[in-house]
C-alpha cells in the first residue's frame, strides 16, 4: 500500500513548494476571465498560489461543506445562507455584482422588451409559450431564473421549455441555434460570439442584480483548511486592491463586474449603473 | 532379465466411477524399444501418461529404477501425437526443453546443436517452429524429449498423422535414441513399424494387458482371440 | 477553420499553456497505465493460467467493470479522497495524484481482462508442452507472458486510450485547475461549455494526433522487439 502511494507520488511529481489556497468559484466568474486577471495580482503581493476549481454554485458549496475548499465565490443568497447557518462558513462578504439580462430572438414574440419588470417579461413568455432555454443545472443563474418564474406566478412546463443541463456558453449556443429566450449573466453574453438571431431584450432592475459573495470556510468545522490564506484573500479581495482590480477588468471594453465598494473615477458601465438602482 | 526399469504394481485409473485402466501389474526391461499395441480406447495413452508421471494413478505404485514416478519426472521425455510448439524459433524450442530441466546455461548451445543434427533440422534452426511441416515438428518434439539426455522417452503414436516418408525419418531417430541407451516406450498402430522397431511388445485391450513378450516371438506366435482380432483389424 | 489554424499554430509555436496541458495529460495517463499494468497484467496472467476459488467471479467482474463510466469512477474517488471521506487526510484531492488514482482504477479492469484474453490462448496451446516437460509454474508464466507480449501490448494501448480520452474522472477529482490539474480533455470540455466549439474541436484533433503518435511508437517498438524473439529462458 505504501509502495503504491510512493509510486503515485513519484509519478505525479511534487508541485512547487508554494503556499496554496483552494478557491471554489462559479463557472461564470471563472469563464469571464476575471479571476485570470485578478489572481496573479494577489499572488504577486502575497506569494500565495490560488488554485481555482470552477463549478456550479451548489456544487461549490457542497464541496466546501465537505472541507475540500478553503474559500468560495458564489452567487445565490439562499444557498449561501443555508451554508452559513449549517456552520460551514466562517465569514461572508459581499464582493461584487453584475446583472442578468434577458436574451431572445430579435422578433421578440412575447414582447419582452416592453415589459415593466423581469417577472412580467417571464409571465409573457409563459403565456405565449415562447421557446425558452433553461440551464437546468442548479447554478446561480438557473436558481435566479427559477425565482423569476415563481415571481411570475407560473411553473414552466411544456415543450416550449427546455432544460439543457449545461454551462452558460453551451446553453447560449443552444438558444442561438433554436432561436429561444434565455436568461444569461451579462459577462458571458458580452463575450459570446455565436449570437445568430439573439439580441438583448431586457435589462436593469433590482430583480436582475446578481451579487457575488466571498465566503471563507470555517476552520472550526474543517481544521485542516488554509485559514490564514483564506482570510488574507478575503481581506485583499474586499479591500482597495481587490476592489480596484475588479473594476479594472474589462472585456471588449466593457466592465463585467462591479465592485461592492464603488471606485471613484471609474467609468460606469451599464453593469454598475444597473446595479445601483 | 536384468533389473526392470519400470514396474507397475496394482495400478488403476478411475474416472467418474469407471475403471479405465487396471489393475495393472507390469514390468519392462531397462533397454531397447517396447512397443505398446492395442485398439483405440484400450488405455495405451493413459498408460504412457501414468508411466511418465504426468498423471497420478488412483491406486498402486509406479516405480522407475525403484523410485516413484512422480519424483523422477525430469529424467523422462514425452512425445505426443501432435505437439504444440512455442511461438519461437526451432532453436529456441530446444533451448526451452533444456531450461525446463534446469540444465546449466553454459552447455546448452552445444546440446542444442547436437539435437538439431540428430533431428536433421539444422537448416531450419532460426525459423519459427510453427513453420515446420508435420513430420519436421514431430522430429523437433522427439529432439526436445532427447535433448536433456533422459533415461527414458515415451511416445504416444508419434507418427500417426504423418506420411510414410516422414514416419520413416522419425523411426530412424527413434532407433538412434535407443542405440544411445535410452529406454523407448512407444504406443503405435503401425504394426509394420512395430515389427521393424520393437524389441518387446505389450498389448492392451479394455484397460488390461492382454499379451506381453519379446517381439521376435510375438509376431510369429499364435495369440489369444482378442489380440488376434486386433492384429487382423477386427477390433 | 480559424480555430483549427489557431490550435495547430499553438502546437507548433510551442505555446507554453498548451504544451503544459499536453504534458500533464501524458504524465497522468502514462502513470495510470504503468501502475495499472503492474497490478493488472500479472492478475490477468494468473486468471488465464491458474484455477482457484473465485476465479470465475473475478473474470466476470473485471469484464463488467470495463464499462465503468469515468464520471462514476471520478465520483467514487472524490468521495474517497474528500476531506469528509475516509482517505481525506492524505490531502490528494485536486492534485495530479488524485487524477492518477482515478484513471488507474478506471483502466485496471481493461488491462486485466485484455491481458487475460491475450494470455489464455497461448497458455492453452502450451499447457500440454509444459506438462510434458514438467516446467516449474514461474517459468511457465514467464514464457507464456513473453510469447503473448503483443496481445498484452494491445491491452496496455487500450488502457492508455481509455485514460487519455476520458474527462469525467479527472474533472471531478482534479478540479480542472488552470496550470495544476488541467488536461487536454478538460480543456476541451471547458472550451465547449464556453461556446468556443471550433477551438474545442481543434484541440480534440490535437489529442487524436497525440494518441496516434503514441500508438505508432508502440508498434514501432514492437517491430524492434521482434528481433529479440527469444527471451532469456
Amino acid at each position: 500500500m505504501r509502495l503504491l502511494a510512493l509510486l503515485i507520488a513519484l509519478c505525479a511529481a511534487p508541485l512547487a513548494a508554494q503556499e496554496r489556497l483552494v478557491l471554489g468559484a462559479t463557472t461564470t466568474t471563472e469563464n469571464s476571465g476575471l479571476l485570470g486577471f485578478i489572481l496573479p495580482q494577489f499572488s504577486a503581493e502575497t506569494g500565495i498560489r490560488v488554485d481555482v476549481v470552477a463549478l456550479g454554485t451548489r456544487q461549490v458549496l457542497a464541496m466546501a461543506a465537505n472541507g475540500d475548499l478553503d474559500v468560495v465565490i458564489v452567487h445565490h443568497r439562499p444557498s449561501e445562507d443555508t451554508f452559513m447557518a449549517a456552520g460551514d462558513g466562517d465569514a461572508r462578504f459581499d464582493l461584487m455584482f453584475n446583472d442578468f439580462v434577458i436574451i431572445g430572438p430579435s422578433d421578440d414574440p412575447a414582447q419582452v422588451a416592453t415589459a415593466n419588470t423581469p417577472a412580467q417579461a417571464f409571465a409573457r413568455i409563459g403565456a405565449v409559450g415562447a421557446k425558452f432555454v433553461s440551464r437546468g443545472d442548479e447554478s446561480g443563474t438557473h436558481l435566479r431564473e427559477l425565482s423569476l418564474w415563481q415571481a411570475a406566478g407560473l411553473t414552466p412546463d411544456g415543450r416550449w421549455y427546455s432544460e439543457v443541463g449545461s454551462g452558460m456558453g453551451a446553453s447560449l449556443n443552444i438558444a442561438a441555434a433554436l432561436s429561444t429566450y434565455i436568461l444569461s449573466d451579462r459577462s458571458t453574453w458580452l463575450s459570446f460570439s455565436n449570437r445568430a438571431d439573439l439580441t438583448l431584450l431586457y435589462e436593469g432592475g433590482p430583480e436582475l442584480r446578481n451579487t457575488y459573495a466571498l465566503i471563507t470556510v470555517s476552520a472550526a468545522r474543517h481544521p485542516h483548511i488554509n485559514a490564514r490564506a483564506a482570510h488574507l484573500f478575503a481581506q485583499w479581495m474586499t479591500g482597495p486592491a481587490g476592489q480596484a482590480a475588479i473594476a479594472n477588468y474589462r472585456l471588449n471594453d466593457e466592465t463585467l463586474f462591479c465592485p461592492i465598494t464603488p471606485q471613484a473615477g471609474q467609468q460606469q458601465g451599464k453593469t454598475c449603473a444597473a446595479g445601483q438602482n | 532379465m536384468s533389473a526392470p526399469i519400470l514396474t507397475l504394481r496394482n495400478v488403476s485409473y478411475i474416472v467418474r466411477g469407471a475403471r479405465l485402466l487396471g489393475p495393472l501389474n507390469l514390468t519392462l526391461s531397462s533397454t531397447g524399444i517396447t512397443c505398446i499395441l492395442g485398439p483405440n480406447g484400450a488405455g495405451k495413452s493413459l498408460f504412457l501418461q501414468l508411466a511418465h508421471g504426468m498423471l497420478n494413478p488412483d491406486s498402486g505404485q509406479i516405480l522407475w529404477d525403484g523410485a516413484p514416478a512422480a519424483q523422477t519426472r525430469q529424467s523422462r521425455g514425452f512425445v505426443f501425437q501432435s505437439t504444440p510448439v512455442l511461438r519461437r524459433s526451432v532453436r529456441a524450442n530446444l533451448a526451452f526443453s533444456l531450461a525446463a530441466r534446469l540444465s546449466p546455461r553454459k552447455g546448452r548451445a552445444a546440446l542444442v546443436d547436437q539435437a538439431l543434427n540428430a533431428a536433421r533440422l539444422q537448416s531450419q534452426a532460426q525459423q519459427p517452429a510453427a513453420a515446420l511441416s508435420g513430420g519436421e515438428r514431430q522430429r523437433l518434439a522427439l529432439a526436445q524429449a532427447m535433448v536433456a539426455q533422459p533415461r527414458a522417452i515415451l511416445l504416444d503414436e508419434p507418427g500417426a498423422s504423418l506420411d510414410p516418408a516422414s514416419r520413416r525419418a522419425l523411426e530412424d531417430m527413434v532407433r538412434q535414441a535407443a542405440d544411445t541407451g535410452t529406454k523407448v516406450i512407444m504406443a503405435t498402430h503401425d504394426l509394420a513399424a512395430a515389427r521393424r522397431l520393437a524389441d518387446d511388445v505389450v498389448v492392451f485391450v479394455n484397460g488390461a494387458v492382454a499379451a506381453q513378450g519379446p517381439a521376435a516371438e510375438f509376431f510369429t506366435a499364435e495369440h489369444p482371440a482378442a489380440v488376434a482380432d486386433y492384429m487382423e483389424g477386427r477390433l | 477553420m480559424d480555430a483549427m489554424a489557431t490550435a495547430f499554430g499553438m502546437l507548433i509555436g510551442f505555446d507554453p499553456t498548451l504544451w503544459s496541458v499536453i504534458g500533464l495529460s501524458l504524465r497522468v495517463s502514462l502513470s495510470a497505465v504503468l501502475i495499472a499494468t503492474l497490478i493488472g497484467a500479472p492478475l490477468g496472467a494468473i486468471l488465464a493460467t491458474r484455477r482457484f476459488v473465485g476465479r470465475q467471479a473475478l473474470i466476470v467482474v473485471s469484464g463488467a467493470f470495463m464499462a465503468l463510466p469515468p464520471v462514476v469512477v471520478g465520483l467514487a474517488v472524490y468521495l474517497l479522497l474528500s476531506r469528509a471521506g475516509p482517505l481525506g487526510s492524505l490531502g490528494l484531492l485536486f492534485t495530479p495524484s488524485a487524477m492518477i488514482v482515478a484513471q488507474t482504477l478506471l483502466i485496471l479492469p481493461i488491462i486485466t481482462a485484455l491481458t487475460r484474453q491475450a494470455v489464455a490462448p497461448v497458455y492453452r496451446d502450451y499447457s500440454g508442452l509444459f506438462k510434458a516437460h514438467d516446467v516449474a509454474p514461474m517459468m511457465a508464466l514467464r514464457i507464456t507472458l513473453w510469447d503473448a507480449r503483443f496481445g498484452v501490448a494491445t491491452a496496455l494501448l487500450a488502457g492508455f486510450g481509455r485514460a487519455i480520452s476520458e474527462v469525467g474522472a479527472v474533472q471531478i477529482v482534479g478540479g480542472n485547475i488552470a496550470g495544476v490539474t488541467r488536461v487536454m480533455t478538460t480543456t476541451i470540455a471547458l472550451e465547449t461549455s464556453k461556446g468556443n466549439l471550433e477551438l474545442a474541436l481543434a484541440l480534440g484533433m490535437v489529442l487524436i494526433l497525440l494518441a496516434l503518435l503514441i500508438n505508432l511508437a508502440i508498434i514501432g517498438l514492437g517491430r524492434i522487439g521482434q528481433r529479440f524473439e527469444e527471451a532469456r529462458l
